[in-house]
């Protein structure tokens, strides 16, 4: 019996929604009593692959097929099915990213199994397999119940961490059968963001509201952002507006992000924006608003002006990182 | 070509979130319902589709499994433009069962569109599910969509980037934002000639369950915020790197 975990890349690297699927999987496999078994689609090099040793995996089966780099849901999910049943997986663990949330529902139906997606934590029974999930956008946790002698779980983001524990890691090349018909996506053209911090890998995300006023005003947002390492995010009215991109918006309709810190600034805390932003560990606000709903999600506030708050933010960011 | 766009019943976005006495499900009194966001936007921009100029499609059809009170729904979709709707007439257990209903009546449909997630018990899973018990594709992260011919033409959201992608039908389009821009929303003459479209109603077919919620629980409340003055920035920063530890 075996944990299998499908870790993901984008040109031949893993990301760290990978790796901490590898942690959480390797976790479940030792409360089970049962291997950590990796499994990785498409061409990604020895090195790359090695790294999987540092989470806890036992062995990695690696495809080196060029094809699966079209990100074809549906071949995937076939060759997880045929990874899953070689290795004997009595639960498959997928990051819950773009590409895990795709693959994982037609996974579940190939292997007949119950599939659990937004899982917050480990298992808090084996039998029966009970597990937790977000529901109603992070506002409550559902304690779910899979009945399917095989479970499917996706791992919502930064929910359970990065774990080291050194293995010895066997890498198997393996032959997941699927021919040319199998593949059905035609892949035309393709935009990579680079040199940003991806919200979704991002620790630290600093956002701002409608209360900045204009978006000429966002380089201070940009320049606290590049002094601590974060990301950059903003609520929907910025991103409607056109003053930030749409893939920096945050909330019940844009990314729902968790990082170990959040800064809103200039926003006001509207339950669909909180929705996608309350699970980060640590909070601050700046409104010039007391009773700005935003308070009342926050552990760190300063009501005031956003203009006045933010160049002190930022020298006190410099002083700490100088 | 035949367009069936999926349809959740959930609540309003900015419902106050409870559960019963024993915390084994929502409390749904006085609670209003709405389409879910992203297949709102999804029946959005089958519309843009219909209506654009040499179309080729022919008809849109919106489908829902519930029980009767979520035919509200299902009309105000018909109000915004859909051609017939189709209600499944049972409780959904789980994303399975809800699949393996719609699956019973999704043959024959050319593009399929399904929302990323339900905002309620936000299962990202039924589009996925249908797709392969259909056994064609599907495409996820959807954020934008074309039709050229029998082959759609996709712009999907990758770890850092977008993507554009060809794929012939039939195919599931898992949408996300972006899909189209503002909802619609249904206008008097629209919600007049609902009231006349058709509403089929359909016997569900027996399905296992193979997920169930126990029970709920809210997040535990919040400490208080710790508050600074307008000048204490810097003592606010610090406060992160020797107290709350995330700097
Ligand atoms: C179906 C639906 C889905 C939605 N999904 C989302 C979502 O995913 N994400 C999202 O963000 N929103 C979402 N919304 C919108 C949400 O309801 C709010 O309208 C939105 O979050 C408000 O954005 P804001 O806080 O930037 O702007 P506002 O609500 O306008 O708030 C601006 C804040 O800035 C403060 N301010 C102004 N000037 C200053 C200053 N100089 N210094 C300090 N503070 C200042 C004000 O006091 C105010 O609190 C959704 C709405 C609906 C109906």
């Amino acid at each position: 019996m075996s944990v299998l975990i499908y870790v993901d890349n984008t040109d031949g690297k893993f990301k760290k929604a990978g790796f901490e699927a590898a942690s959480y999987g390797a976790a479940i496999a030792q409360q089970a009593g049962m291997k950590a078994v990796a499994v990785s689609l498409g061409k990604v090099d020895a090195a790359e692959l090695q790294k999987l040793a540092n989470y806890g995996i036992n062995n990695v089966m690696s495809s080196a097929d060029e094809r699966f780099a079209s990100m074809d849901n549906q071949a995937a999910a076939k060759a997880l099915a045929v990874a899953a049943i070689q290795c004997n997986a009595e639960i498959i663990v997928l990051a819950h990213n773009n590409l895990g949330k795709a693959i994982a529902p037609r996974l579940s139906v190939k292997l007949q199994a119950g599939l659990v997606t937004n899982v917050t934590g480990l298992p808090t029974s084996l039998s029966p397999f009970t597990v937790n999930k977000n529901v109603f956008t992070g506002k409550a946790v559902g304690h779910t119940t899979i009945h399917t002698p095989v479970k499917v779980l996706t791992l919502s983001y930064n929910s359970f961490g990065l774990v080291e524990k050194t293995t010895d890691l066997v890498v198997e090349s393996f032959d997941t059968g699927l021919g040319q018909a199998d593949f059905g996506l035609n892949v035309e053209q393709t935009q990579q963001v680079t040199g940003k911090i991806l919200l979704s890998e991002a620790e630290i995300v600093v956002a701002g509201g409608r209360g900045m006023k204009g978006p000429e005003n966002w380089s201070g947002i940009e320049e606290l952002a590049s002094v601590l390492g974060a990301g950059t995010a903003c609520s929907r009215p910025v991103s409607d507006e056109g003053w930030r991109p749409h893939g920096e918006h945050v909330g019940q309709t844009g990314k729902i992000i968790a990082p170990n810190l959040y800064f809103a600034l200039g926003i006001s805390g509207a339950i669909q924006h909180l929705g996608g932003v309350s699970g980060s560990k640590v909070i601050v606000a700046v409104n010039k608003d007391p009773d700005a709903p935003i308070f009342e999600a926050a552990d760190y506030g300063i009501v005031g002006d956003v203009m006045k708050v933010l160049p002190q933010f930022i020298e006190a960011a410099k002083e700490l990182k100088g | 070509m035949k367009i069936l766009v999926l349809i959740g019943n959930v609540p309003d976005t900015t419902t106050k979130i409870k559960f019963n006495a024993d915390k084994t499900a929502f409390d749904a009194a006085g609670v209003q319902w709405i389409i879910n966001p992203w297949d709102e936007l999804a029946l959005t921009r089958a519309m843009e589709l219909k209506e654009a100029p040499g179309s080729s499609i022919e008809s849109i059809t919106v489908a829902n499994v519930g029980r009767q009170e979520t035919e509200a729904t299902l009309r105000k979709a018909l109000a915004i433009g859909a051609d017939k709707a189709i209600r499944v007439d049972a409780d959904a257990q789980d994303a399975f069962y809800v699949a393996n209903q719609l699956a019973q009546i999704a043959g024959g449909f050319d593009l399929i569109f399904a929302g990323v997630e339900a905002s309620d018990y936000n299962g990202a899973a039924v589009g996925g599910m249908l797709a392969e018990l259909l056994g064609i594709q599907s495409v996820s992260a959807v954020s934008g969509l074309l039709v050229e011919g029998n082959s759609i033409k996709i712009t999907r959201e990758i770890e850092g980037g977008s993507q554009t992608v060809g794929v012939v039908t039939p195919v599931v389009a898992i949408v996300q934002k972006g899909i189209a821009k503002e909802p619609r929303i249904p206008a008097m003459r629209g919600i007049m000639m609902a009231r006349s479209k058709p509403l089929e109603v359909v016997n569900p077919v027996a399905t296992e369950t193979r997920v169930s919620f126990v029970s709920f629980d809210l997040p535990p409340a919040k400490a208080n915020c710790k508050k600074f003055t307008e000048e204490q920035g810097k003592e606010l920063i610090n406060a992160l790197r020797e107290e709350a530890k995330v700097l």
